[in-house]
């Protein structure tokens, strides 16, 4: 089986939905009637499926946007192309006729020619006598399953009810006429039953059979026009009834229409949502909390900060206080900026009502907001050390799960972490790490078990990820300094740092050009501390890069992350001063532990961004007649913009030395994938 | 030391000040260089690559220079056998201590001998072999002295991409298996021994698979382009003329060792129209080229070659004018190396002959390779299939995980 398609599709209804779907949609109470549907009968048991494909399908049926083509390989795996692509197709349409009982009866008339314990595996459902609402939603996606599986004779029965599919689809709203006319033949097609190819079949139907398979035989195109314009009108349609016909449980053939209405206004939701076999449900809720939490791992890139409901919502929660700043730029709102410096006192003042944050959470989150605690490694360190202090100092009434409990516990402390300053990926990572070591306790552990392995476990991916990672990457850095180089590096990078204390041990001659930038001067901690090794220094601003530029051998940059497309998101003015290096040819050594790869794409420094105090940028040492825009807060017409992180595009970098080597910036997401797998990075 | 710019003049004078000593050791040794190079007897210069010994002893073109090599390899012969025999003494010796004689190096040189056989290939025999007359005992042992060979075997020629790729891609192909965990050791030992055996099929069998995919390449009516004499490339071509495909050949000279030449031989025997360029005309034929194939001394991480001296131009003007560039290569070629630049490689020294005496204080370039860039590739045709240059450290992570 394919292994790594099969997760994705359990994970992605949340994803793709998000667009085409009434959003907050009720999950109406479904009969006892409706169980196992397709995902009953699929993910029942996946020895008995004889197709890698078929749990994709069916766990893509219950994902499918109506928007979405399914992939081809569905349709074209098995003996059935063309068909069993409509049938997909119809799958992803809103348009639903009713089935009858009749119809139900005749769907019947094939069971006797296959395996039946297959065959009641999946329809169980269909044969109990109370399970009135099955439409032809459900029937051909039963039958696209089964087609696939026991490509024999039901697959030949199969186009005869894509076809009516077909037509009821372009029936559109008027499904009152079409679910009568969609039994009937289907009765009809049944009997006629053969092994025939789908394609060669039917030249017994009424004569809607036959208009209805010319014109799908014709361009698909036209085809999905048709479809969405079915689509289309059904959701109008749907609109005008308001939800009216939610929870008619009546027979659908009794009140078509009214049925028809109901599931146009929500597509899927009785496939998502409908009781059914309770052990995929429970997997699938597993799942969707697994993928819930996940998402909340990252360092918030959903929260627009232009999206006044959801940032008042979010304020409600927080704990810090934050102002916000006035003058900002049109182009970073999405991005949260506050007034810098009123959140500490605030703090200060609320110590002792924050009882459910861990005093070390506290002081870390402190730490963040003064800036006392800065580097991509140096506050994720912190952060874990907390968090293992949190766990220590943890206890829980016996009543309830430690599972539950401490992820709710490490959520409640990542949130406050996150007001205090956005998480930075590395720090993403290192929690996903934290969560699954979590979720994977086993439940017969006793709480000092249990504390006992966290504990160690976070002992383990600071010694791990960061501490032996960065030896590694220095030992294979080092291998790339000769003698008589000269090397460039920008801002205070700590693997940078240790790379060239550590070649300077090894006696290797070579000189360091200190490129630094404002506000922050980082650089000037590094010039001190190397120039006190007794190494030859240049000390000078961005500004002069290209001047400087000349001179340089190398240039070795840190990163706060490593982006799947290779880019690079660094302290600002780190693209440039990549641009300017590969303009000069000077080969780019970007130093960065795997664990702050990330799976995500960044082609911009817009999108994903921390913006700093506005303050610092406009302040100038040397006395107040420097500052002529001391004021600036009051001026309508002026913003300042303090970005903290920029995007180097791959094509800059030459290398990026981690400790699983030095790779091509083309090859993070081999090491994304090869290590994620393994579960040894996350 | 290599300098970028004016400033480092300066830098050198003081530091020249500051070290003389320093200084002097490499003006004598600048003054040394003059008296070696015009002497056609390449049999002093102690630092000449091995691997392009074998190669020239492979493929040299029978010519007035190469008699005159020739001559200087009789004397030559004098000091080799000098040298073999301590190795395999060494060898010997290391493997009499198991209780029976047998020589890595010398299976290596046994079947490296064969003209048409890679290094590194003879390097997985040697390798294979030597598991199977291994006498450990446990699995430990037969790891650290497979460890040993291997090592043995990559000192012989440390200039030598593709035979240490080799080794190591033995090593990593062989011991990364279940079968250390059996509890028998026989069993254990049969497993690895089938491995290797497997891994060597692999190896001799990667060039007709490179022929079979890279002649796909080949159409009708197109003009290649072709540097050095590789013999993946060769076998590419075969292929394709045996297909019946009508193409045309331009190879270059091929200068120092005149490879291209002997490449020309084969094609012209083959009934392919086949031109010889100088090396220097690149550029000029550029425009008439619809690609350009040439093999590879290693490939590395960045997905990047390393090459006959050349290549790296040639790619260049083949970039400039968009015309594509592929490359063939086994994959038992693929090392773990990452050159940022040309001078980032320990430099495979080789000699060159002018044919008139070189002017006293004139410096001679002798390395024999270059590093091309992998945005100057288009493809790489290997056993694995054919790969964009990212690709190749996809594999090799895979590899050495």
């Amino acid at each position: 089986m394919d292994s790594r398609r099969l997760p994705r599709t359990a994970v992605d209804p949340k994803v793709r939905r998000v667009g085409f779907f009434t959003s907050g949609e009720p999950l109406p109470a479904r009969s006892q009637s409706f169980p196992a549907e397709t995902g009953g009968s699929t993910t029942a048991d996946g020895g008995m499926m004889s197709s890698t494909t078929t749990p994709d399908l069916s766990v893509g049926v219950i994902s499918f946007s109506p928007v979405m083509i399914p992939p081809p390989r569905y349709a074209s795996a098995d003996g059935l192309p063309a068909l069993g692509r409509a049938a997909a197709t119809v799958t992803t349409v809103s348009a639903y006729s009713p089935l009858s009982p009749l119809r139900r009866d005749a769907i019947q008339l094939p069971v006797g020619s296959f395996n039946p314990s297959e065959y009641m595996q999946g329809t169980s459902a269909m044969l109990s006598p109370s399970s009135s609402r099955f439409d032809d939603l459900d029937f051909s996606e039963e039958v696209a399953c089964y087609g696939k599986k026991w490509p024999g004779k039901e697959v030949a029965s199969f186009p005869g009810s894509s076809d009516e599919m077909m037509m009821a689809v372009r029936g559109g709203g008027n499904a009152l006429s079409m679910s009568a006319l969609t039994t009937a033949s289907v009765v009809k097609t049944l009997p006629g039953v053969t092994a025939k190819d789908g394609g060669t079949f039917i030249e017994s139907q009424n004569e809607r059979v036959g208009p209805a398979r010319s014109q799908k035989q014709k361009t698909t195109k036209a085809e999905r026009r048709a479809l969405q314009e079915a689509q289309r009108a059904a959701k109008s349609a749907a609109k005008a009834a308001g939800e009216g016909g939610k929870h008619s449980a009546a027979s659908s053939s009794g009140a078509p229409t009214n049925a028809k209405l109901d599931k146009g206004a929500r597509p899927h939701s009785q496939n998502k949502d409908g009781p059914e076999d309770t052990a995929t449900a429970s997997e699938k809720r597993a799942d969707r909390n697994l993928d819930k939490d996940r998402k909340k791992d990252f360092p918030h890139p959903s929260l627009q900060f232009d999206d006044k409901n959801r940032v008042e919502k979010a304020k409600r929660r927080a704990v810090v206080y934050q102002f916000e700043a006035r003058n900002r730029v049109e182009l970073f709102r999405h991005l949260p900026q506050y007034e810098y410096g009123s959140q500490l006192p605030y703090l200060e003042s609320k110590f002792f009502h924050l009882d459910h944050i861990h005093p070390s959470v506290y002081q870390v989150g402190m730490q963040y907001i003064s800036g006392s605690t800065s580097g991509g490694n140096a506050r994720c360190k912190e952060m874990l050390l907390a968090f293992r202090m949190a766990i220590m100092d943890y206890s829980i009434s016996p009543e309830k799960s430690v599972v539950r409990d401490l992820i709710s516990k490490i959520n409640s402390y990542v949130s406050f972490l996150i007001e205090c300053r956005p998480l930075s990926v590395n720090m993403g990572n290192a929690i996903r790490f934290l969560k699954n070591r979590i979720l994977k306790l086993h439940h017969n552990l006793s709480e000092s078990e249990a504390k006992y392995i966290l504990i160690s476990d976070i002992d383990r991916f600071i010694n791990e990820k960061i501490i032996v990672a960065d030896k590694v990457i220095i030992s294979h850095a080092v291998a790339k300094i000769r003698d008589g180089d000269v090397l460039l590096v920008y801002g205070h990078s700590t693997v940078v740092e240790m790379i060239i204390v550590h070649a300077l041990e090894l006696g290797k001659q070579f000189r360091i050009v200190i490129v630094d930038s404002r506000p922050k001067f980082e650089g000037r901690r590094l010039l001190r501390k190397l120039v006190m090794k007794g190494i030859s220094c240049t000390y000078t601003h961005i500004n002069a890069i290209s001047y400087i530029m000349h001179d340089v051998t190398r240039v070795f940059l840190g990163a706060s992350s490593v982006l799947s497309n290779g880019t690079v998101y660094a302290r600002v003015g780190t693209a440039c001063v990549a641009m300017v290096a590969h303009a000069f040819q000077v080969p780019v050594l970007i130093c960065c532990e795997a664990y702050k790869f990330h799976e995500r794409f960044l082609l911009d420094s817009i999108c994903s961004n921390e913006l700093g105090d506005p303050d610092v940028i406009i302040n100038v040492h040397g006395g107040k007649d420097l500052n002529p825009l001391a004021k600036w807060a009051d001026n309508e017409n002026l913003q300042l913009l303090n970005l903290v992180y920029d995007a180097t595009p791959s094509d800059y970098v030459s290398m990026i030395v981690t400790e699983h080597g030095m790779i091509p910036p083309t090859s993070v997401p081999v090491i994304i994938r090869e290590y994620e797998r393994d579960q040894l990075v996350f | 030391m290599w300098r970028r710019s004016a400033s480092f003049v300066l830098d050198k004078r003081q530091l020249a000040q500051a070290s003389p000593p320093h200084q002097q050791i490499l003006l004598s040794s600048d003054d040394m260089e003059p008296n070696n190079l015009p002497n056609p007897n390449p049999s002093t210069d102690h630092g000449i690559s091995a691997y392009y010994q074998t190669r020239a002893e492979h493929h040299a073109v029978v010519t007035s220079d190469w008699l005159a090599q020739a001559q200087a390899a009789v004397t030559r012969n004098a000091a080799v056998p000098e040298v073999l025999p301590k190795i395999a003494a060494t060898g010997g010796s290391r493997a009499a201590g198991s209780g029976k004689a047998f020589s890595v190096i010398d299976e290596f040189n046994y079947w490296r001998k064969k003209p048409d056989l890679a290094e590194a290939v003879a390097a997985i025999m040697a390798l294979a072999a030597f598991i199977r007359s291994s006498e450990a005992t446990t699995m430990m042992e037969l790891e650290i002295e497979l460890k040993k060979a291997s090592d043995t075997l990559k000192s012989w020629d440390t200039t030598s991409i593709s035979l240490s790729a080799g080794c190591d891609l033995f090593m990593r192909y062989v011991t990364r298996t279940s079968a250390l965990e059996y509890e028998d050791f026989n069993a254990a030992k049969l497993r690895l021994i089938e491995r290797g055996e497997k891994f060597g099929e692999i190896s001799l069998k990667a060039r007709r698979t490179i022929a079979m995919l890279g002649q796909d390449f080949v159409f009708d009516g197109s003009t290649i382009l072709v540097h050095g004499y590789s013999r993946v490339v060769l076998e590419v071509l075969k292929l394709a003329a045996s297909n019946r495909k009508m193409f045309r050949v331009l190879c270059t000279e091929g200068r120092p060792d005149r490879t291209g030449l002997r490449f020309s031989n084969e094609l012209a025997q083959l009934g392919v129209p086949v031109k010889l360029l100088i090396d220097s005309a690149v550029a000029y034929t550029m425009d008439e080229v619809d690609m350009v194939f040439v093999g590879a001394d290693g490939v590395v991480e960045s997905g990047g070659i390393i090459n006959m001296m050349g290549t790296y131009q040639i790619a260049l003007v083949a970039h400039c004018m968009n015309k594509p560039v592929y490359v063939a290569a086994e994959s038992y070629k693929f090392a773990r190396l990452y050159p940022l630049d040309q001078k980032d490689l320990a430099p495979a020294i080789r000699p060159i002959e002018f044919g008139v005496p070189i002017p006293s204080g004139v410096e001679v370039e002798r390395n024999a390779r270059d590093y091309t860039p992998p945005q100057y590739l288009t493809l790489l045709f290997t056993d694995l299939g054919v790969l964009t240059p990212s690709v190749v450290s996809d594999e090799l992570i895979q590899l050495y995980l």
